[in-house]
């Protein structure tokens, strides 16, 4: 039971931490609207999401052993979900820098309403489970 | 926790775009200073923005804030200036002025105010989405 509840709560805890990363780049992108050469990040959220939510194809990360500090190191990490892309400027500016704000504010305030309405299915979603269990 | 670091990222575009609103505000109340401490006329400067990822994110994915990698001088050449009346004047009378460029000084303050305020925004919008997140289930 407490598994099909977990399982329930995943999918959209999945959803607010993507939401929560996209915030912490597009924060990144505002805050280095005057660096030059600074190129504006961003990824796609559903393809993030897909990627996050297929766990089949997921590894963990794998180390080698060393018996011996004289050993190279060796790791096979597993590419995140984020596939983290370079946004692609309309007006290019004189100093390389490739941050539209107008398109970052955008972005922003559309991240966060996506945020809060995760936040409230979240919610809903613990009342309901509330509601089940206190009725008897 | 990331909307932790959100603050991180927008505190330090606030100080970085405080120092370039403190340097473009010395240089247009300098714009006439035509002796500095060093006996020399006053030279415009300009602070260089760089960015600043915190350590351990993997290569090529760096998201961060924003440092202020040094203030350089302005390399433009000084004003000269016709005034032989002046104590500083050369044997041809003419007077060598800081190169500030009080337009370019002002839009410079503009963008920069612009940018605080974009970065204020930010740091409001990250705190309310905070405590939305602590009142989950309530």
């Amino acid at each position: 039971m407490i598994d099909r509840l977990s399982q329930d709560f995943g999918f959209l805890q999945q959803a607010i931490a993507l939401r929560e990363q996209r915030q912490e780049v597009l924060s990144s992108n505002i805050a280095n609207a005057d660096t030059p050469d600074y190129k504006a990040r961003d990824f796609d959220f559903k393809t993030a999401m897909t990627n996050a939510m297929d766990q089949r194809m997921k590894l963990s990360d794998t180390n080698l052993t060393l018996t011996s500090p004289r050993h190279i190191p060796g790791k096979a990490a597993m590419p995140s979900d984020i596939d983290m892309m370079y946004r692609l400027p309309y007006q290019p500016s004189i100093d390389g820098n490739t941050v539209d704000m107008d398109m970052e504010r955008v972005q922003f305030a559309d991240n966060t309403m996506h945020y809060e309405s995760s936040l409230q299915l979240l919610s809903i979603d613990m009342k309901t489970i509330q509601q089940a269990i206190q009725e008897s | 926790m990331s909307l932790l670091s959100i603050f991180d990222i927008a505190g330090s575009a606030l100080t970085a775009q405080s120092q370039r609103m403190n340097v473009a505000a010395s240089n247009l109340a300098n714009a006439d200073s035509a002796v500095g401490p060093d006996g020399k006329p006053y030279r415009a400067r300009q602070v260089v923005f760089q960015v600043n990822p915190p350590a351990g994110q993997p290569l090529g994915q760096e998201i961060g804030g924003v440092k202020v990698a040094g203030v350089v001088e302005d390399p433009t050449p000084m004003k000269q200036i016709y005034d032989p009346n002046n104590p500083m004047a050369n044997a041809q009378g003419y007077v060598t002025m800081p190169n500030v460029n009080p337009v370019a000084e002002t839009v410079n303050m503009l963008s920069a105010s612009r940018s605080y305020q974009a970065d204020v925004e930010v740091l409001n919008t990250a705190k309310t989405l905070m405590a939305k997140t602590l009142t989950i289930g309530q």
